[in-house]
C-alpha cells in the first residue's frame, strides 16, 4: 500500500531530476572546464576580480530585505490583528501588483523616477526646486533618482514586499489566541505579549519571508538593468553577460552562479540555525 | 468567619443583544474551593473570564478585596488562569514556561518601581513549583514532548508560581482520560490546601464538582440556579434542573397536603419538608438509591420492571409505576416483567417548589426509549444490506 502510494511521486521526481538536478550537474561541469572542456580551476581562481560585484549584490539584497522586513512585519501584524474586512482589502492590495506583468511594473517605475519623470515633474510643480535653490543658492532642476543604487533597492522592495508580508501574516493569524491571553494573564502588557510570545512564534514566517525576498534580490538582473541603468552591475547582470551578452563565456558564468549559490545556501543555513529555537522555517 | 475576596454584583454580559449572563450575584471567600457547574453555554466560562479580566461585564460590578476592578486589565490582577487547553508556550521549555510570569518586571505596589527578580530567585521558585506539581527533572523538556497530564501540571505550576490570590481553572481536566482525571482531582485538592489560596473551578462534570468543592454554584441559561455545599446541592436541590443535573433523580408531580405529608400518585407519603401552602402543587425528587425494593404486597407503590442494566456496583432498574418510569439503583436483581413494590423513607423524599424547569426532567421513560431507538438503528442498516445482497 505504502509503495503504491509512493508511485505518485514518480512524475515529480522525474521532473526534478530532468530540470533541476541535471542542469545543476551541467553547471558544475561547465564551471570546472575550459571552452574546450578541459578540466580547469581557472574559472574559480579568477573570481577575485568580481569581489566588488559580489559585495554590492549582497549588500543591496540585504538592504532590500531589511527594508521589506521593517515595512512588512508591522503590516502583517496589523493585518492579522484587524477584522476580516481589512484583511481581505489588504490582501488584495498586496496581491494586485503581482497580477501585473513584472517588466511592465518596473518600466512604470522608470517613468516615475526619470529625470523628467512623474516625480520630478511633481516636485517642480509644487515649487520644491525653486524653494531649495532659493534657500541654498543651488541650481537644481531635478533629483537624480533613476540609475542609482537607491532605485535598484526600491525596485527590489516594491517587487518582493508581498513575499515578506504574506508568510509572516499567515503565521501570526494562526497563533492560538489563548497563548496571548495566557501571556496577559501572567502579567505581560501589550508590548510584553508581542516581545515574549508573538515575535518568537512568528520567526518561522520571518525566516521564510527573508528567504523569499533575499534570494531573488541577490540574483535579479532585470531590476538593476532597468532601474540601475546598468551603471551598478550586480551578480545577475554579470552572469547574464556571460551567457547572453558580449562577454560570452558560459564556463565562467557557471562558476559565478555556483559561488553565488553556495553563498546563499550558507546564508540560509546560518539563518535557520539562528532561528532554530522551535519550528523549522519553511525554506523555499 | 471567612473573609470575602471576590464579589460579582448584578453582572450582566450580552453579545449582540443576546444575554449570556443575567444579573449574576456571587461572592467568593478567601481560601475557598468554588466550582461553577453547568451545561455548556450556561455562562460559567464567561463568569470566569470576568474574574480573569478577559471579559468586561456589560453591566454590574466586579469587586476584589472590596475594590472595583471592572477596568483593571488581566496583567494587573492578582489572579492567574489555567486555560482549558493549557495554552503552554510552544517556543519555551518547561522551565521557561513556568518562569514566564516571573521574568516580567513587576511594579512594586509601594515604591511603584518596576523590579526584576534575580536569576537565583527565579530558579528557586520554579524548582519549588516543579516539586509541588511532581515534575522534578522535566525542566529542560519541551512542552510538546509531555503527556496531557504533564502539560496540565506545567500549566498549573506556571499559574501558581506567581503566587496569585486566586487561581482560575477552566475545565482543566477535560482533555484527560478518566483514570488520570481522578488522580488530578486529588492532586488539585492537595495543591489548593497546601498553597492555601482560592480556587475557582469551571466544569460540566457534576461528580468532579461534588468531589472537589467547598462550594458549588450551579448555573443554567446565564443564571445561578443554586449555591451551596456539595451535600446541600445533592440533598436539597432547589429546582428540577439542579436535581436532574446533579446525579440521577426521579422527579414527580406531587401535592403538599400538610407539613411533612406529600401526595404522589394519590398516595400519601411521609416526608421532612415543611412550610408549603396547603395543597400546593410541588416537584418531588426521589434519588434512585433511596428507593427500597420490597415484595409487591408490602410496597407503598406497585410497579413492573421494564429494563435492568448491570452497572458493576448496582443494577439500574427501570420500573413502570402507573405509566411513569422510575430509575432505581439497587443491588437486588429483579428480572424484567417482575412485579415489585417499593418503600421510601421520609428522608429519601425531597420536595421542591414548582419552577420553569418543572415537568422537563426526571421521567425515565425516555431512558428506555433511547435504548430501543439505538437497537432499532443498528437493526435497520443490516436489513437494508441484506436486501441489497438479494438484488
Amino acid at each position: 500500500m505504502k509503495n503504491r502510494r509512493s508511485l505518485l511521486a514518480v512524475p515529480y521526481v522525474g521532473w526534478m531530476a530532468l530540470f533541476v538536478i541535471a542542469p545543476i550537474l551541467i553547471m558544475v561541469v561547465y564551471s570546472f572546464t575550459t571552452a574546450a572542456f578541459d578540466p580547469t580551476l581557472a574559472n574559480y581562481t579568477g573570481m577575485g576580480t568580481y569581489t566588488s560585484i559580489f559585495l554590492r549584490s549582497f549588500q543591496l539584497a540585504l538592504i532590500a530585505t531589511a527594508i521589506c522586513l521593517l515595512v512588512g512585519y508591522p503590516l502583517a501584524y496589523v493585518m492579522a490583528k484587524e477584522g476580516p474586512g481589512f484583511q481581505r482589502t489588504a490582501t488584495v492590495l498586496i496581491m494586485l501588483p503581482m497580477w501585473v506583468n513584472f517588466l511592465l511594473r518596473t518600466y512604470a517605475w522608470m517613468a516615475i523616477l526619470e529625470n523628467n519623470g512623474l516625480l520630478n515633474q511633481l516636485f517642480d510643480l509644487i515649487g520644491l526646486f525653486d524653494l531649495i535653490n532659493g534657500l541654498f543658492g543651488t541650481d537644481i532642476e531635478f533629483f537624480r533618482m533613476i540609475r542609482t543604487q537607491g532605485a535598484v533597492v526600491l525596485g527590489m522592495v516594491y517587487n518582493y514586499l508581498p513575499f515578506m508580508v504574506l508568510p509572516i501574516y499567515s503565521v501570526i493569524i494562526k497563533l492560538d489566541h489563548s497563548l496571548l491571553e495566557a501571556a496577559r494573564d501572567l502579567g505581560a502588557d501589550t508590548a510584553g505579549v508581542f516581545r515574549r510570545v508573538i515575535l518568537p512564534l512568528s520567526l518561522p514566517g520571518v525566516l521564510s519571508g527573508v528567504t523569499m525576498v533575499f534570494v531573488p534580490s541577490v540574483s535579479t538582473f532585470a531590476i538593476s538593468q532597468l532601474l540601475g541603468g546598468g551603471t551598478h552591475m550586480l551578480l545577475g547582470n554579470l552572469i547574464e553577460l556571460q551567457f547572453l551578452g558580449g562577454a560570452y563565456n558560459p564556463h565562467l558564468g557557471s562558476a559565478i552562479a555556483m559561488v553565488m549559490m553556495v553563498i546563499v545556501i550558507i546564508c540560509m543555513w546560518i539563518m535557520n540555525r539562528f532561528g532554530e529555537g522551535e519550528e523549522q522555517a519553511v525554506v523555499l | 468567619m471567612p473573609k470575602e475576596l471576590i464579589r460579582l454584583s448584578d453582572c450582566t454580559v450580552s453579545f449582540d443583544g443576546e444575554v449570556v449572563l443575567d444579573k449574576i450575584n456571587l461572592y467568593i471567600n478567601d481560601k475557598e474551593f468554588l466550582t461553577l457547574l453547568g451545561p455548556s453555554g450556561c455562562g460559567k466560562t464567561t463568569t470566569l473570564r470576568i474574574i480573569g479580566g478577559f471579559q468586561a461585564p456589560t453591566a454590574g460590578d466586579v469587586l476584589f478585596d472590596g475594590v472595583r476592578i471592572n477596568d483593571v486589565p488581566p496583567h494587573k490582577r492578582a489572579v492567574n488562569t489555567v486555560f482549558q487547553k493549557y495554552a503552554l508556550f510552544p517556543h519555551l521549555n518547561v522551565f521557561e514556561n513556568i518562569a514566564f510570569g516571573l521574568r516580567i518586571p513587576k511594579a512594586d505596589p509601594e515604591t511603584g518601581k518596576r523590579e526584576k527578580l534575580s536569576e537565583e530567585e527565579i530558579q528557586r521558585r520554579v524548582m519549588e513549583m516543579l516539586e509541588v506539581v511532581n515534575l522534578k527533572g522535566f525542566e529542560r523538556r519541551r512542552v510538546n514532548q509531555l503527556s496531557g497530564g504533564q502539560q496540565q501540571r506545567v500549566a498549573i505550576a506556571r499559574a501558581l508560581v506567581n503566587q496569585p490570590k486566586v487561581l482560575l481553572l477552566d475545565e482543566p481536566l477535560g482533555a484527560l482520560d478518566l483514570k488520570l482525571r481522578k488522580d488530578m482531582q486529588n492532586e488539585l485538592k492537595r495543591i489548593q490546601q497546601a498553597m492555601g489560596i482560592t480556587f475557582i473551578y469551571v466544569t460540566h462534570d457534576q461528580e468532579e464538582a461534588l468531589a472537589m468543592s467547598d462550594t458549588v454554584v450551579v448555573m443554567d441559561q446565564g443564571k445561578i440556579q443554586q449555591i451551596g455545599t456539595p451535600e446541600d446541592i445533592y440533598n436539597e436541590p432547589k429546582n428540577a434542573f439542579v436535581a436532574d443535573f446533579i446525579g440521577e433523580s426521579n422527579i414527580l408531580d406531587g401535592i403538599m397536603r400538610a407539613d411533612g405529608v406529600v401526595e404522589i400518585f394519590n398516595r400519601k407519603f411521609q416526608c421532612l419538608d415543611k412550610g408549603f401552602l396547603p395543597d400546593e402543587p410541588v416537584d418531588v425528587v426521589i434519588r434512585p438509591e433511596d428507593v427500597d425494593i420490597v415484595p409487591e404486597d408490602q410496597g407503598q407503590l406497585k410497579g413492573t420492571v421494564t429494563s435492568v442494566t448491570f452497572k458493576g456496583v448496582h443494577y439500574d432498574t427501570i420500573v413502570d409505576f402507573y405509566g411513569f418510569k422510575w430509575l432505581i439503583q439497587t443491588t437486588d436483581f429483579c428480572p424484567v416483567d417482575s412485579h415489585i413494590g417499593i418503600k421510601i423513607d421520609p428522608d429519601g423524599i425531597h420536595v421542591m417548589k414548582k419552577s420553569q424547569y418543572s415537568g422537563l426532567f426526571g421521567d425515565y421513560s425516555s431512558y428506555s426509549e433511547e435504548y430501543d431507538e439505538i437497537g432499532d438503528a443498528t437493526l435497520e442498516p443490516e436489513e437494508e444490506e441484506e436486501e441489497s445482497h438479494e438484488e
